[in-house]
């Protein structure tokens, strides 16, 4: 097993307060591998990197690099011995040039010739295909290729472990591809990568090995061929899995009163965001969804929905009656509640608790001058907590220790609190667990049947499918088309997106 | 040794060990350092005396201006660096109104309440101004109130058309009760004020949601704003606060001399009010704050001052010497140090552990 080993990690044990995020695991990464790193959320994943990365001291345990016993105290230590890390948030600075990025905080001469850098840096990019001048500024290239630019710069560093932690969640199809030509590239070369991913596909795809983490505990490693998908996924959850392929005919609809009737609809609704004016409605008791490429506008129109984004024009009613929504205050107050896309910039307030985070939209929508007492706040805290399994030291944790799933439902929680009539959930399972994923689309369809409206947008069509019943599909910002009933497959859409004559 | 690292690691430790220390170095070098007397001033009415009583009396000013300073910490992330010219502003307004042109004024004009009440309103208007450049032109706060830092002093000259009034003893006597003594009463007044300041922050922190939502805009104003929040009202709203608090601080540093000097009046109150906020242990980038553990460190501060008075420092020498115990302090209520010992505190622990084992 050890031979060919760069990296073995043995008995590795990291202790937070209250919480045994380590506990004796092991890790083996052979030269040329791709080795996925799969487990729940909170499993220990990104505590694992951590540890090997130098971000967290390791409690207990040895780390070995090429044979030799290594101590990691820094990222820094990390990059010299040749482990490098691609964060799933891209970790460098956009406001410099592409080649600034790749060889800041490594120079070891005083002086830089940035003309020999910068051809340096150009003949790199093209042997790896990447797209991007090596003089062009960071934030003017997609996140792909932003983050190739950070596997780029770990490349030159010589790195012999790569580790991507979640490199994909936020590309889309095509972006994955060249991210997996890169990938298979590097492991020509002998380096190994560490890929840490929620999406069972590309991990079938382009790996060799998984390892599996549950709780904290190594539960085995496995070669890819020897582990079919249900077998992963019933390992990253110690259960059997029930039947994942059709929850939406188990939910029964909503039949109440008011049923059939549109909970909120608005024409010509447009922001400055940059969409065009869209006419959208939706039924009490429905899950509908908008689909579309990343950056076809999906989002932004539910931003324009709740207010969010400026809105410049359109007319929106609410159970018949016209309204006005400029700002989110309006539309929380109208019932409306929006779970942002971006977890860490729109959704979570890092420093504050768990509880502070959960009762916030519901506490402002109180008023500022009828706090909630404590043992309220407790109250409402724990209730979540326990009904959406939020792994979480205790309520006073600042939220910001969670793992990110557990944030994600913490924000779930945040809103599922306001009671509201229309829910809308902007990729709520991005960065999630197939367990969690599940849990929360069933939570959707129960919902419904209960007469809450709600708008799912996923970048995953399957998950759409299972839980939407219908679907509306956008384009370069604009809406293209509507689907229902028959018309939901994975080809259709596909159709509608690409703008196709649907055949 | 669980329960002492839970004590260190409360924020309010650190300002609480400053005093503590402060304390045990004058006990051990002066006791009568805590001695309290009580004795007669010049017009014969009982007063205390003691040092005790000169940091409570002098820390009021600082103690007040802490409360607002950390609010507009929490909320912008950044600091008000112009209020000790508010100061100079707010007490140049009430003088003005009470003493209208006349500099030497025989009768006060109006009752002190109205001009306390048009001081607050001009500093708040000013902090609002603040607030304003801040919130809606996101200009850093210390660039943001550099300008009145700059321009408050001339403007609070201007305001009174340079001159110095006084109000005598002879014009009104109650004036000068505000900052020195309520005649029967040997407390002095600025305590109670600064006491009732104390009482109504802790209030409206306890009644309204003011601190959940200065922390969240100062954390994150972005998701602040999806929940609901206005964050640039937000702002605006601690700027103002601030305001009152410096209209408040003004009037006792007037009431204290019963005149006023421009250039001089509250000198670099606004550093100290900073130091208090970071004495406590609140981060300057904002977000979370503890508003008692300001408080206590506005104490500490003139706890500092006083006794380097005390050890007969020269007073242009004394910001030396100050420097020298902030940075002590900074440094050991830096979030880093302060893990620092935590880590020690856990392999100490865990050495035991593993010591009782083999035993």
């Amino acid at each position: 097993m050890s031979e060919g080993a760069i990296l073995q990690m043995r008995g590795i044990c990291k202790f937070f307060p209250g919480v045994r995020a380590l506990d004796g695991v092991d890790f083996t990464l052979c030269k040329g591998d791709i080795h996925a790193l799969m487990g729940e959320n909170g499993a220990g994943k990104s505590t694992l990197i951590k540890v090997l990365t130098g971000v967290y001291p390791k409690d207990a345990g040895e780390i070995t690099l090429e044979g030799k016993v290594v101590s990691i105290r820094s990222p820094q230590d990390a990059q010299n011995v040749g482990i490098s890390t691609v964060y799933q948030e891209i970790t460098l600075c956009p406001n410099l040039s592409v080649a600034e990025n790749m060889y800041i905080g490594r120079e070891k001469d005083k002086l830089v010739n940035w003309r020999k850098r910068n051809t340096e840096a150009d003949k790199l990019l093209r042997s790896l295909d990447i797209p991007a001048k090596a003089s062009q500024q960071l934030s003017s290239c997609s996140i792909a290729v932003q983050q190739m630019v950070a596997i780029a710069r770990a490349v030159d560093m010589d790195c012999k472990v790569l580790i991507l932690d979640e490199p994909t969640s936020s590309l889309d199809e095509q972006e994955v591809a060249k991210l997996f030509r890169l990938m298979r590239d590097l492991k020509a070369k002998g380096v190994g990568i560490i890929f840490v991913t929620h999406f069972l596909d590309q991990v079938y795809e382009v790996c060799d090995k998984i390892t599996v983490l549950r709780d904290g505990k190594l539960v085995g490693e496995y070669v890819i061929e020897d582990l079919p998908r249900v077998q992963l996924v019933s390992k990253m959850l110690g259960k059997d899995l029930d039947d994942m392929s059709d929850i939406k005919s188990e939910a029964s609809v909503y039949e109440g009163e008011g049923a059939g009737q549109n909970v909120f609809e608005c024409e010509q609704l447009c922001s400055n965001a940059g969409i065009k004016p869209f006419d959208f409605y939706i039924k009490k008791g429905e899950v509908n969804g908008f689909t579309g490429l990343l950056g076809s506008g999906r989002s932004e129109c539910v931003r324009a929905i709740f207010g969010a984004d400026h809105v410049t024009g359109g007319k929106v009613r609410k159970n018949g009656k016209e309204i006005k929504i400029s700002k989110p205050i309006q539309a929380m107050k109208q019932g409306i509640a929006y779970l942002p896309e971006d977890r860490k910039i729109d959704g979570i307030v890092a420093d504050l608790s768990v509880r502070e985070n959960i009762i916030l939209a519901l506490q402002v929508m109180k008023g500022f001058f009828k706090p909630f007492t404590k043992a309220q706040a407790n109250k409402f805290a724990d209730e979540y907590i326990k009904l959406l399994g939020i792994k979480t030291a205790s309520a006073d944790t600042p939220i910001k220790s969670l793992s990110g799933g557990n944030q994600q439902k913490c924000i779930l929680a945040r809103w599922l609190l306001t009671n509201p009539e229309y829910l809308i959930l902007d990729e709520p399972t991005r960065g999630i667990d197939v367990g969690t994923k599940i849990d929360i689309q069933k939570l959707v369809l129960k919902l419904a049947s209960e007469g809450m409206s709600v708008t799912f947008i996923s970048s995953e069509t399957d998950e759409m499918l299972r839980t939407c019943s219908r679907l509306v599909v956008m384009r370069d910002r604009k809406v293209v088309g509507e689907l229902s009933g028959d018309e939901l497959t994975q080809n259709m859409i596909m159709n509608t997106i690409a703008g196709g004559d649907g055949n | 040794m669980n329960i002492l690292k839970k004590i260190v690691s409360k924020q309010i430790f650190i300002p609480c060990a400053a005093l503590l220390l402060l304390a045990l170095f004058n006990l051990i070098n002066d006791p009568s350092f805590f001695k309290i007397t009580l004795g007669h001033n010049s017009d014969g009415d009982p007063v205390l005396n003691g040092y005790l009583i000169t940091i409570l009396d002098y820390g009021s000013e600082l103690a007040i201006l802490a409360i607002g300073m950390t609010l507009v910490t929490a909320a912008t992330g950044g600091q008000d660096i112009s209020v000790g010219a508010g100061i100079a502003i707010a007490g140049s307004v009430i003088l003005r109104v009470l003493c209208g042109s006349n500099s030497r004024p025989t009768e006060l004009q109006t009752s002190l309440i109205v001009a306390f009440l048009v001081a607050v309103l001009v500093s708040m208007a000013f902090s609002a101004f603040n607030g304003v450049l801040v919130a809606y032109f996101k200009i850093q706060p210390m660039v943001a109130t550099l300008i009145l830092f700059t321009a408050g002093r001339s403007i609070a000259a201007w305001i009174n058309n340079n001159e110095l009034p006084i109000i005598s003893a002879d014009c009104d006597k109650s004036f000068s009760y505000w900052g020195n003594y309520i005649p029967g009463i040997p407390i002095p007044t600025p305590v109670f004020i600064a006491a009732i300041s104390v009482l109504i922050i802790m209030l409206v922190l306890k009644f309204t949601n003011l601190k959940l939502y200065t922390q969240s805009v100062g954390i994150n104003p972005k998701s602040s704003r999806l929940n609901g929040l206005n964050p640039e009202m937000i702002k605006i709203i601690s700027f103002v606060i601030l305001g009152v608090c410096v209209a408040i601080s003004g009037l006792i540093k007037v009431s204290r001399l019963q005149t006023i000097n421009y250039s001089v009046v509250a000198k670099d109150i606004e550093m100290d009010a900073i130091l208090a906020v970071a004495l406590g242990g609140n981060a300057l980038s904002g977000g979370k704050f503890n508003m008692w553990a300001s408080i206590l460190g506005a104490y500490v501060i003139q706890f500092l001052t006083t006794t380097l008075y005390k050890l007969d420092v020269r007073s242009d020498a004394l910001p030396a010497y100050k420097a020298i115990v902030v940075i002590i302090l900074v440094v050991a209520s830096a979030p880093i140090v302060r893990e620092k010992i935590g880590g020690f505190f856990k392999k100490f622990r865990s050495s035991e552990n593993k010591g009782g084992a083999a035993a």
